[in-house]
Protein backbone atom coordinates (compact mmCIF):
# COMPACT_ATOMS: atom_id res chain seq x y z
CA UNK A 1 0.00 0.00 0.00
CA UNK A 2 1.35 3.41 -1.21
CA UNK A 3 0.42 6.22 1.73
CA UNK A 4 -0.09 10.00 1.15
CA UNK A 5 -1.43 12.72 3.57
CA UNK A 6 -3.65 15.66 1.88
CA UNK A 7 -4.78 18.89 3.81
CA UNK A 8 -8.35 18.34 3.66
CA UNK A 9 -8.92 20.94 0.95
CA UNK A 10 -10.59 20.60 -2.38
CA UNK A 11 -7.76 22.02 -4.29
CA UNK A 12 -6.07 18.89 -3.60
CA UNK A 13 -8.91 16.30 -5.26
CA UNK A 14 -7.18 16.43 -8.44
CA UNK A 15 -3.41 15.27 -7.04
CA UNK A 16 -5.94 12.36 -4.64
CA UNK A 17 -7.62 10.98 -8.21
CA UNK A 18 -4.13 10.88 -9.48
CA UNK A 19 -2.58 8.93 -6.92
CA UNK A 20 -5.47 6.11 -6.97
CA UNK A 21 -5.35 6.36 -11.21
CA UNK A 22 -1.95 5.62 -11.13
CA UNK A 23 -2.28 2.59 -9.20
CA UNK A 24 -5.17 1.44 -10.81
CA UNK A 25 -3.91 2.07 -13.83
CA UNK A 26 -0.55 0.11 -13.01
CA UNK A 27 -2.42 -2.59 -11.56
CA UNK A 28 -4.36 -3.30 -14.47
CA UNK A 29 -7.53 -1.65 -14.42
CA UNK A 30 -8.69 -0.33 -18.16
CA UNK A 31 -9.90 3.50 -18.42
CA UNK A 32 -13.17 2.75 -17.84
CA UNK A 33 -12.62 1.53 -14.16
CA UNK A 34 -9.47 3.87 -13.65
CA UNK A 35 -11.99 6.47 -13.76
CA UNK A 36 -14.64 5.32 -11.94
CA UNK A 37 -12.28 4.23 -9.32
CA UNK A 38 -11.33 7.66 -9.31
CA UNK A 39 -14.61 9.20 -9.01
CA UNK A 40 -15.30 7.01 -5.94
CA UNK A 41 -12.39 8.30 -4.33
CA UNK A 42 -13.32 11.47 -5.22
CA UNK A 43 -16.80 11.45 -3.92
CA UNK A 44 -15.19 9.75 -0.43
CA UNK A 45 -12.90 12.55 0.17
CA UNK A 46 -14.88 15.09 -0.70
CA UNK A 47 -17.67 14.00 1.73
CA UNK A 48 -14.85 13.93 4.06
CA UNK A 49 -13.72 17.32 3.33
CA UNK A 50 -17.58 18.52 3.32
CA UNK A 51 -18.65 16.98 6.43
CA UNK A 52 -16.09 15.29 8.78
CA UNK A 53 -14.10 18.75 8.49
CA UNK A 54 -16.95 21.34 8.43
CA UNK A 55 -15.45 24.13 9.53
CA UNK A 56 -11.90 23.10 10.06
CA UNK A 57 -9.26 24.81 8.25
CA UNK A 58 -6.26 22.36 9.27
CA UNK A 59 -7.37 18.85 8.45
CA UNK A 60 -5.51 15.84 7.21
CA UNK A 61 -6.92 13.68 4.97
CA UNK A 62 -4.69 10.26 5.14
CA UNK A 63 -4.71 8.19 1.78
CA UNK A 64 -3.61 4.77 1.65
CA UNK A 65 -4.14 2.79 -1.87
CA UNK A 66 -2.72 -0.55 -3.56
CA UNK A 67 -3.22 -3.84 -5.56
CA UNK A 68 -4.39 -6.85 -3.87
CA UNK A 69 -4.43 -9.77 -6.08
CA UNK A 70 -6.85 -8.72 -8.47
CA UNK A 71 -8.58 -6.09 -6.18
CA UNK A 72 -8.11 -2.31 -5.99
CA UNK A 73 -7.98 -1.06 -2.14
CA UNK A 74 -8.13 2.50 -0.77
CA UNK A 75 -8.36 3.90 2.17
CA UNK A 76 -8.85 7.21 3.72
CA UNK A 77 -8.66 8.42 7.14
CA UNK A 78 -9.20 11.12 9.07
CA UNK A 79 -9.49 12.84 11.99
CA UNK A 80 -12.76 14.78 11.97
CA UNK A 81 -16.48 14.19 12.84
CA UNK A 82 -17.85 10.65 12.41
CA UNK A 83 -19.33 10.63 9.51
CA UNK A 84 -21.32 7.21 8.58
CA UNK A 85 -22.07 7.01 5.20
CA UNK A 86 -24.76 4.59 5.97
CA UNK A 87 -26.62 6.65 7.79
CA UNK A 88 -27.22 9.14 4.48
CA UNK A 89 -30.49 7.98 3.17
CA UNK A 90 -30.56 6.42 -0.81
CA UNK A 91 -31.80 9.41 -3.37
CA UNK A 92 -34.86 8.47 -5.09
CA UNK A 93 -33.83 8.57 -8.40
CA UNK A 94 -36.92 8.55 -10.00
CA UNK A 95 -38.21 11.61 -8.05
CA UNK A 96 -39.61 14.68 -10.29
CA UNK A 97 -36.86 17.63 -10.91
CA UNK A 98 -38.37 19.54 -8.04
CA UNK A 99 -38.22 16.79 -5.78
CA UNK A 100 -34.92 15.76 -6.56
CA UNK A 101 -32.56 15.62 -3.95
CA UNK A 102 -28.56 16.02 -4.61
CA UNK A 103 -27.82 14.87 -0.79
CA UNK A 104 -26.59 11.10 -0.36
CA UNK A 105 -25.34 11.37 -4.25
CA UNK A 106 -21.62 11.17 -3.78
CA UNK A 107 -22.22 8.09 -1.15
CA UNK A 108 -24.81 6.71 -3.63
CA UNK A 109 -21.98 6.55 -7.06
CA UNK A 110 -19.53 5.26 -4.44
CA UNK A 111 -21.73 2.05 -3.78
CA UNK A 112 -22.47 1.35 -7.42
CA UNK A 113 -18.92 1.93 -8.87
CA UNK A 114 -16.95 0.30 -6.19
CA UNK A 115 -17.61 -3.83 -4.91
CA UNK A 116 -17.38 -2.93 -1.43
CA UNK A 117 -17.43 0.33 0.59
CA UNK A 118 -16.70 -0.13 4.84
CA UNK A 119 -16.88 2.81 7.39
CA UNK A 120 -15.48 2.59 10.94
CA UNK A 121 -15.61 5.60 13.51
CA UNK A 122 -12.47 5.15 16.22
CA UNK A 123 -13.61 7.13 18.60
CA UNK A 124 -10.82 6.31 21.40
CA UNK A 125 -8.64 7.59 18.51
CA UNK A 126 -10.48 10.16 17.26
CA UNK A 127 -10.30 8.55 13.54
CA UNK A 128 -12.12 7.03 10.54
CA UNK A 129 -11.59 4.62 8.50
CA UNK A 130 -13.58 4.86 4.71
CA UNK A 131 -12.14 1.29 3.08
CA UNK A 132 -13.09 0.90 -0.41
CA UNK A 133 -12.69 -2.30 -2.69
CA UNK A 134 -12.80 -3.27 -6.78
CA UNK A 135 -12.07 -6.31 -8.23
CA UNK A 136 -10.95 -6.72 -11.59
CA UNK A 137 -13.62 -7.74 -13.86
CA UNK B 1 -12.06 23.76 -15.68
CA UNK B 2 -12.77 26.76 -18.30
CA UNK B 3 -16.11 28.06 -18.81
CA UNK B 4 -17.19 29.93 -21.97
CA UNK B 5 -20.26 31.21 -23.11
CA UNK B 6 -21.95 32.20 -26.65
CA UNK B 7 -25.14 33.35 -27.45
CA UNK B 8 -27.40 32.06 -30.46
CA UNK B 9 -30.55 33.96 -30.91
CA UNK B 10 -33.04 31.49 -29.33
CA UNK B 11 -30.17 30.04 -26.46
CA UNK B 12 -26.93 29.92 -25.04
CA UNK B 13 -24.63 27.62 -25.42
CA UNK B 14 -22.27 27.02 -22.20
CA UNK B 15 -19.02 24.89 -22.92
CA UNK B 16 -17.06 23.80 -20.19
CA UNK B 17 -14.03 22.13 -20.29
CA UNK B 18 -11.32 20.10 -17.74
CA UNK B 19 -12.52 19.09 -15.04
CA UNK B 20 -15.81 19.15 -12.96
CA UNK B 21 -15.40 18.43 -9.08
CA UNK B 22 -16.29 20.14 -5.38
CA UNK B 23 -13.19 22.58 -6.11
CA UNK B 24 -14.27 23.76 -9.43
CA UNK B 25 -17.93 23.13 -9.45
CA UNK B 26 -18.90 26.42 -7.67
CA UNK B 27 -17.60 28.00 -10.98
CA UNK B 28 -19.32 26.40 -12.77
CA UNK B 29 -22.86 26.96 -10.46
CA UNK B 30 -21.67 30.69 -11.10
CA UNK B 31 -21.73 30.59 -14.97
CA UNK B 32 -25.30 29.08 -15.09
CA UNK B 33 -26.69 31.39 -12.27
CA UNK B 34 -25.22 34.33 -14.21
CA UNK B 35 -27.27 32.79 -16.81
CA UNK B 36 -29.94 32.82 -15.72
CA UNK B 37 -30.29 36.46 -13.83
CA UNK B 38 -29.36 37.43 -17.13
CA UNK B 39 -32.84 36.03 -18.16
CA UNK B 40 -31.27 33.48 -20.22
CA UNK B 41 -33.29 30.27 -19.60
CA UNK B 42 -32.71 28.26 -22.69
CA UNK B 43 -29.13 26.64 -22.39
CA UNK B 44 -27.22 23.96 -24.09
CA UNK B 45 -24.42 22.82 -21.94
CA UNK B 46 -21.56 21.91 -24.29
CA UNK B 47 -19.23 19.07 -22.48
CA UNK B 48 -17.59 17.79 -25.77
CA UNK B 49 -13.89 18.88 -24.20
CA UNK B 50 -15.06 18.07 -20.93
CA UNK B 51 -12.81 15.36 -18.97
CA UNK B 52 -14.78 14.86 -15.51
CA UNK B 53 -17.54 15.27 -13.38
CA UNK B 54 -18.42 14.49 -10.02
CA UNK B 55 -21.98 14.85 -8.01
CA UNK B 56 -20.57 18.02 -7.49
CA UNK B 57 -21.34 18.73 -11.14
CA UNK B 58 -24.43 17.31 -11.22
CA UNK B 59 -25.77 19.27 -8.30
CA UNK B 60 -25.00 22.60 -10.25
CA UNK B 61 -26.43 21.53 -13.82
CA UNK B 62 -29.54 20.21 -11.08
CA UNK B 63 -30.16 23.75 -10.02
CA UNK B 64 -29.76 25.40 -13.28
CA UNK B 65 -32.42 23.18 -14.64
CA UNK B 66 -34.78 23.24 -11.61
CA UNK B 67 -34.45 27.06 -11.93
CA UNK B 68 -34.50 27.37 -16.10
CA UNK B 69 -37.65 25.34 -16.59
CA UNK B 70 -39.47 27.34 -13.99
CA UNK B 71 -42.82 28.78 -15.36
CA UNK B 72 -41.94 26.75 -18.37
CA UNK B 73 -39.50 29.64 -19.34
CA UNK B 74 -37.11 27.22 -20.81
CA UNK B 75 -34.75 24.24 -19.78
CA UNK B 76 -30.98 22.97 -20.01
CA UNK B 77 -30.02 21.00 -22.40
CA UNK B 78 -26.71 18.60 -22.77
CA UNK B 79 -24.72 18.16 -25.92
CA UNK B 80 -21.46 15.65 -26.48
CA UNK B 81 -21.47 14.19 -23.46
CA UNK B 82 -18.57 12.01 -22.98
CA UNK B 83 -19.21 7.80 -22.39
CA UNK B 84 -17.53 7.70 -19.01
CA UNK B 85 -19.74 10.93 -17.97
CA UNK B 86 -22.70 9.88 -19.32
CA UNK B 87 -22.41 6.59 -17.15
CA UNK B 88 -22.18 8.42 -14.18
CA UNK B 89 -24.83 10.45 -15.50
CA UNK B 90 -27.21 7.31 -15.96
CA UNK B 91 -26.28 5.77 -11.85
CA UNK B 92 -27.28 8.79 -10.78
CA UNK B 93 -30.25 8.95 -12.55
CA UNK B 94 -30.19 12.34 -14.41
CA UNK B 95 -30.12 11.39 -17.78
CA UNK B 96 -33.96 11.59 -17.31
CA UNK B 97 -33.68 15.35 -16.16
CA UNK B 98 -31.76 16.84 -19.60
CA UNK B 99 -32.70 16.30 -22.57
CA UNK B 100 -29.36 14.92 -24.64
CA UNK B 101 -27.94 15.71 -27.77
CA UNK B 102 -24.90 14.22 -30.36
CA UNK B 103 -23.96 17.83 -31.98
CA UNK B 104 -24.12 21.33 -31.20
CA UNK B 105 -26.08 21.93 -34.57
CA UNK B 106 -29.20 19.82 -33.12
CA UNK B 107 -28.65 20.85 -29.38
CA UNK B 108 -29.12 24.74 -30.50
CA UNK B 109 -31.83 23.86 -33.07
CA UNK B 110 -34.02 21.95 -30.48
CA UNK B 111 -34.52 25.95 -29.19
Amino acid sequence: MKNVQFSAKFEFLDEIREFVGDIARDGGFGGKDVYNIQLATDEAASNIIEHAYEGVADGILELSCGMKADAIKIVLIDHGEPFDPASIPMPDLKADLSERKIGGLGIFLMRKLMDEVRYESHPETNSNTLTMIKHKR
Amino acid sequence: MEITVQEFKHCDMITVKGRVDSATAPQLAQALEAANEGGKYKLVINMSELEYMSSAGFRALLAAQRNSKRYNRGEVVMVSVPDRIREALELAGFTELFKTFDDSLSAVGHF
